[in-house]
C-alpha cells in the first residue's frame, strides 16, 4: 500500500512576459528557493528532485542535467518527465509516487518555462505528427477554436458567455502577486480585442510567461514535521487518452480525458458530488472556452448549464466553487510550469497562505493539468490525511 | 527491497536503419511481445511509462507518439525524458506505490535526425553551445582525462570494443556483431582523438519494453521474475569544467546505495554478470571504477585479467553493449533487459552460467553526468 | 511480414524543428560577455561559502546553493587540462577539422574553461600553457574569444 504524501511547500516566481536578468537555470533557482524557504527547509534536507519543461520552447536537451547547479541537482538523484501542457501536473505525479513508493522522503517538483526564448506557436507546431499532421496543423489556438465552435452550436453559448471566465480569472489575478497579467479586464475588454480565430479573440487566450514554479512534498510522518497544515494528496489521476488530433475532436463526448481522469480522482478521494464536496479549484484553462465546457467535464454542473452557472457566479470569488482565485492560465502561463502552479496553488488554498487569494475554510481543493493531444491530469490535495 | 519484479521483457532486433516501421509500430511490437513474455494481456497493465527525447525525435511531446501503441488508452501513462533505465525506475515507483503492474517502453531512431545536433542541445547555450561541442567530442575530452591521469594506453581501450563486438555475436539483437582485433580498432578512421571510429557505437534503430509488477501480478506470470533488488540514482555538476571527467563521483553514489538496497558488500564477488551503458569503449573500465568494481585507474586492466570477459569472475556486457548498438535511451532499457534475462537463464547463448545476481547502467548528460544502477536477482 | 508490403516503397519527408529561439543570458552571464567584447577581460564569481571562484560565472554555487555576488577578474592565460582533437564535422562547429576543444585552468580560477584551440595541433599536450586570442569583431559572444593559442 501506498505512504500518504503531502505538498508541504510551494514557491514561485514573479511570471512576466520577458526574463532577460536571468537564464532558465537561474530562474529554477529562484522557484527552489522560494519553495525552501517556504518549507523551511534546505537543499541538503531534499532527496530527490523530478524536472520538467518542454525541450523546444528553450532548445535545451537534457534540462534535469542542465539544470542541476539551480535545481539543487548536484549529488542528487533528480529525473525528467516531459508531457506537454500536462508536464507540471505530470512532475507533480511522478513526485507523488517517488514519495509514496517508500523510495524518498523529501521530493522536489520542478516546472518552469521561458517562453520569451522562443516562438511558441512554432515550437508549439512540432508537436503534431511529422508526416500526417505538421504540415497542416497550424497550433494550439485554430484547435481549440473548433472546440469552442462545437460548444457553441451545441448549446447556444454565446461570446459574452465565455468572456466572462476572462474577466473572472483577470479580476481574479489582481490578488496574486505572483500573476503575469494584473490589469482589472471586462467582458467588454475581450469583446473589443481582435479576432485570432473565430470564436477566440486576443481576450480570450493565456498570455506566454516566463517563470518557474517548485513544490516540495513529503511522506507521512515527516510531512507534519515540516508544514504545519501540509496539502495532503487524495487522488492523482491520469489520462492522455489519444495519439492522434483527429481522434479527440468528437465534441459532441466532451472532453474524454478529462472526464475520465476526474471520474478517477473522484473515486481515489471519495467524492461522489464534486461541487458540495471540492471548495476551490485551479484548473489549467487555456483558453476562455475551457471555463464552460470543461467544468461540465469535471461533473461541477451538467452538460450545456456552465453558461448558467458561471453567470450565478458560483465559481467567483465567493461563490460556492471559486476556480482560478490565482487568475489561472488566462493571467500566467509559463507552459512546462503552469500545471504544476495549478497543483501549488491547489494546496497554497489546502495550507491557508493565499493571501488575497485565499478561498475560507478550503478542505478539498482540486488541480488540473491540460496539455498535449486533448490531454488530463487530476490532482486533488486535501487538509485532511485520507 | 524484493517486492517487485521484472516479469516480461521485449526488444527489437536494432538496426541502422528501420525503414518500414514508425515510432508507433516499434512500440506496438515490443509492448505485444512484453505481454507475451510475461505471459499477460493488455487489461494486466494499469500503468504506462514512455521513455522519448523531444530532440532526437525532432517532435514536441514525443510521447504523443506511441500512446496508442503501448496500451496507454484510458491507462495512467507518463513520458520520462531521459535513459531508459530512469523510465523504470518511474515505473518501479509506480508499482511500489500500488500499481498491479507497470509496461516502460522506449524508442528511437537515430537513423532520423543528427545526433551531433541533438546532442550540442545537451550544452550550455550561452558559454558551450556555440563552440560546437557534441556527445562525441566531449566524451574524447573525457577520454583524454581518464587515460592520460592512469597513463592508459590507446590500445587498452581498444580491447573493450573488441570483447564487446566480440560478444554480440552471441546476442541476435546486436547490430553490429564483428570479430576484430586491437589493431582493427587502431588503424579505424580518428573520429576526436583518443577516440577513432571503432571506439564509438553506431547509430541505431529500435525499441524495447519491459513489465514490472507487484507480488499479485508476479505470480501469475509465465515467466521466471528478475526480482529487482537495488536501484538508485544521482547527477553531478553540469558544466564539463567543473567535474573531474575520470572520477565519477554521482555513479558511485548511485551504485553504493543500490548495493545498500541490495545488501551488496563487495560487489566484484556478489554480482554476476554486469550490463552498463558504454557508447564509448573508454566509459566501461572507467564506469567500472565508477561502480566500485575495481580500484580507481585499474579498470583498463580488468580485460588482460580476464575479470570481465565472458567466462571471467564478472563478465561485462555478454550482449554486446552500447558499443553494438546505440538506439539512445532504448540503450538503456536494454541493459536492464540483459541483466533481467541473464538472471533468468533465458540469455541464450550470450547467457552467464548460473548467473544470479546481475547490474545494469544507463546514464543521462555529457560524459555520463547523471547514472542509474540497478541491481536484480533470480530469488527473492 | 503480409504479401501486399512487399509492393510498398518506404518513403521519408523532410522536416527539421527551425524554431528561432534568443536566449537570455542573464544579469550573470551579460556582465562576462560585456566585459570580454567591451574590456578583453575574462571575469568570474566567487562564491562566498566553499571560496571556489567560476569561470564562467554562475548566479549561484550549485553545491552550497548560495547566491554569488563576488566578481573576480580572471586571467587570460592558463593551463591546459585536458583536451581533444576533432577529426570530424558538423554544421554546428565554428571552425572546419582539425581543431581541438581543452579545458582550461585559467589563473585564478578553480574550475576548467572550456574553449577552442586552432593552431599548433601537433603540439598540444595537458599541462601546456595558454592564451587568449580575442576576436577583432567582438558582439558579446563566447567566441569574441577566437580561440586559445600555446604560450
Amino acid at each position: 500500500m501506498a505512504r500518504r504524501v503531502a505538498v508541504v511547500g510551494t514557491g514561485q516566481t514573479y511570471h512576466k512576459s520577458h526574463r532577460p536578468d536571468v537564464t532558465s537555470r537561474e530562474m529554477i533557482h529562484e522557484a527552489v528557493t522560494a519553495a525552501l524557504a517556504d518549507a523551511e527547509l534546505t537543499i541538503r534536507e531534499i532527496d530527490a528532485i523530478v524536472i520538467g519543461n518542454m525541450d523546444h520552447f528553450e532548445s535545451i536537451n537534457y534540462v534535469d542535467t542542465y539544470s542541476v547547479e539551480g535545481s539543487g541537482g548536484v549529488m542528487k538523484p533528480i529525473m525528467k518527465v516531459s508531457t506537454g501542457g500536462t508536464t507540471g501536473a505530470t512532475v507533480a505525479i511522478a513526485a507523488y509516487y517517488h514519495v509514496a513508493s517508500g523510495l524518498f522522503d523529501r521530493v522536489l517538483a520542478i516546472g518552469f518555462e521561458k517562453n520569451s526564448e522562443s516562438d511558441t506557436t512554432g515550437a508549439i507546431i512540432t508537436c503534431s505528427d511529422p508526416v500526417w499532421d505538421r504540415f497542416s496543423y497550424s497550433g494550439a489556438i485554430p484547435s481549440l477554436a473548433t472546440e469552442a465552435t462545437a460548444y457553441m452550436e451545441k448549446y447556444g453559448a454565446t461570446q459574452e458567455d465565455a468572456a466572462l471566465i476572462g474577466e473572472r480569472d483577470r479580476n481574479h489575478a489582481m490578488n496574486n502577486p505572483y500573476a503575469h497579467l494584473r490589469r482589472p479586464f471586462t467582458v467588454a475588454d475581450i469583446m473589443n480585442s481582435p479576432m485570432l480565430a473565430y470564436p477566440i479573440k486576443l481576450g480570450d487566450i493565456c498570455p506566454r510567461s516566463d517563470g518557474a514554479c517548485a513544490c516540495i512534498l513529503a511522506a507521512d510522518g515527516v510531512a507534519q514535521k515540516i508544514a504545519p497544515k501540509p496539502a495532503w494528496f487524495k487522488a492523482a489521476a491520469v489520462r492522455h487518452t489519444y495519439t492522434w488530433f483527429g481522434d479527440s475532436t468528437d465534441y459532441n463526448k466532451g472532453l474524454v480525458s478529462m472526464q475520465r481522469a476526474s471520474k478517477d480522482a473522484y473515486a481515489q478521494a471519495g467524492i461522489t458530488s464534486p461541487v458540495d464536496e471540492i471548495d476551490v479549484a485551479e484548473l489549467y484553462l487555456p483558453y476562455t472556452w475551457a471555463g464552460l465546457k470543461w467544468i461540465e467535464d469535471l461533473g461541477f454542473c451538467g452538460p450545456g448549464e456552465a453558461p448558467k452557472f458561471v453567470a450565478e457566479k458560483n465559481t467567483h470569488m465567493g461563490g460556492k466553487l471559486p476556480v482560478n482565485p490565482s487568475g489561472g492560465v488566462i493571467s500566467t502561463n509559463c507552459i512546462g510550469a503552469t500545471a504544476l502552479l495549478r497543483v501549488a496553488e491547489a494546496a497554497i488554498q489546502v495550507m491557508g497562505k493565499g493571501g488575497a487569494r485565499q478561498v475560507p475554510d478550503v478542505r478539498n481543493a482540486l488541480a488540473t493539468g491540460f496539455g498535449g493531444c486533448f490531454w488530463t491530469d487530476v490532482v486533488i490535495l486535501s487538509s485532511e490525511k485520507p | 527491497m524484493d517486492n517487485a519484479a521484472i516479469v516480461g521483457v521485449a526488444q527489437t532486433k536494432y538496426e541502422r536503419r528501420k525503414k518500414d516501421q514508425i515510432f508507433a509500430d516499434l512500440v506496438f511490437d515490443v509492448t505485444r511481445a512484453a505481454l507475451d513474455d510475461a505471459g499477460l494481456g493488455i487489461d494486466d497493465i494499469d500503468s504506462v511509462v514512455t521513455v522519448s527525447n523531444d530532440f532526437f525525435d525532432g517532435r514536441t511531446i514525443s510521447g504523443m507518439a506511441v500512446g496508442d501503441a503501448c496500451g496507454g488508452q484510458d491507462k495512467n501513462i507518463s513520458t520520462v525524458s531521459g535513459d531508459g533505465t530512469f523510465g523504470a525506475f518511474y515505473g518501479l515507483m509506480r508499482v511500489l506505490s500500488g500499481y498491479k503492474a507497470t509496461i516502460v517502453v522506449a524508442h528511437c531512431k537515430g537513423s532520423e535526425g543528427s545526433l551531433p545536433l541533438a546532442t550540442n542541445g545537451m550544452f550550455d547555450p550561452i558559454f558551450q553551445r556555440h563552440l560546437g561541442i557534441d556527445a562525441i567530442s566531449s566524451a574524447a575530452i573525457q577520454a583524454n582525462v581518464y587515460l592520460t591521469r592512469y597513463g592508459i594506453r590507446e590500445e587498452d581501450i581498444a580491447q573493450v570494443s573488441v570483447k564487446n563486438h566480440g560478444n554480440a555475436r552471441r546476442n541476435p539483437f546486436a547490430q553490429l556483431p564483428m570479430e576484430i582485433t586491437v589493431a582493427d580498432v587502431m588503424k579505424s578512421r580518428k573520429i576526436a582523438e583518443p577516440l577513432k571510429l571503432l571506439d564509438c557505437c553506431p547509430i541505431s534503430d529500435g525499441a524495447a519494453a519491459i513489465i514490472i509488477a507487484g507480488e499479485e501480478v508476479v505470480a501469475r506470470c509465465k515467466t521466471k521474475p528478475a526480482w529487482i533488488k537495488g536501484v538508485a540514482h544521482c547527477s553531478e555538476d553540469y558544466l564539463l569544467g567543473d567535474r573531474d571527467l575520470a572520477n565519477p563521483v554521482a555513479l558511485r553514489d548511485a551504485a553504493r546505495r543500490a548495493y545498500k538496497m541490495a545488501g551488496i558488500r563487495n560487489p566484484l564477488a556478489e554480482i554476476d554478470v554486469a550490463e552498463v551503458l558504454e557508447p564509448f569503449s573508454y566509459m566501461e573500465p572507467l564506469w567500472l571504477e565508477g561502480l566500485d568494481i575495481c580500484e580507481p585507474g585499474k579498470g583498463f586492466r580488468m580485460i588482460d585479467e580476464g575479470v570481465t570477459v565472458m567466462g571471467g569472475k564478472l563478465p561485462v556486457n555478454p550482449s554486446g553493449g552500447a558499443l553494438s548498438a546505440n538506439p539512445v535511451l532504448v540503450a538503456g532499457l536494454a541493459r536492464l533487459i540483459e541483466a533481467s534475462l541473464q538472471v533468468r537463464g533465458d540469455a541464450g547463448a550470450r547467457q552467464i552460467k548460473g548467473a544470479g545476481t546481475a547490474l545494469a547502467h544507463g546514464f543521462n548528460g555529457p560524459c555520463g553526468q547523471s547514472h542509474c544502477v540497478w541491481i536484480v536477482g533470480g530469488n527473492r | 511480414m503480409t504479401e501486399w508490403l512487399k509492393d510498398v516503397e518506404p518513403l521519408t519527408l523532410k522536416g527539421q524543428i527551425a524554431v528561432p529561439y534568443t536566449w537570455w543570458a542573464g544579469e550573470t552571464g551579460s556582465r562576462f560577455l560585456v566585459s570580454i567584447r567591451d574590456k578583453r577581460k575574462i571575469l568570474g564569481t566567487k562564491c562566498k561559502e566553499c571560496g571556489k571562484v567560476f569561470v564562467p560565472p554562475r548566479k549561484n554555487c550549485g553545491r552550497c546553493f548560495t547566491n554569488m555576488e563576488e566578481w573576480v577578474e580572471i586571467a587570460d592565460e592558463g593551463v591546459i587540462k585536458a583536451h581533444t582533437i576533432v577529426h570530424y564535422a558538423h554544421p554546428l562547429q565554428p571552425v572546419g577539422p582539425p581543431f581541438a576543444y581543452a579545458l582550461i585552468r585559467l589563473d585564478g580560477a578553480d574550475v576548467d574553461f572550456l574553449h577552442l584551440i586552432k593552431k599548433d595541433l601537433d603540439k598540444i599536450r595537458n599541462g601546456l600553457r595558454v592564451k587568449a586570442i580575442f576576436s577583432e569583431q567582438r558582439t558579446g559572444h563566447i567566441l569574441d574569444i577566437d580561440s586559445f593559442e600555446l604560450i
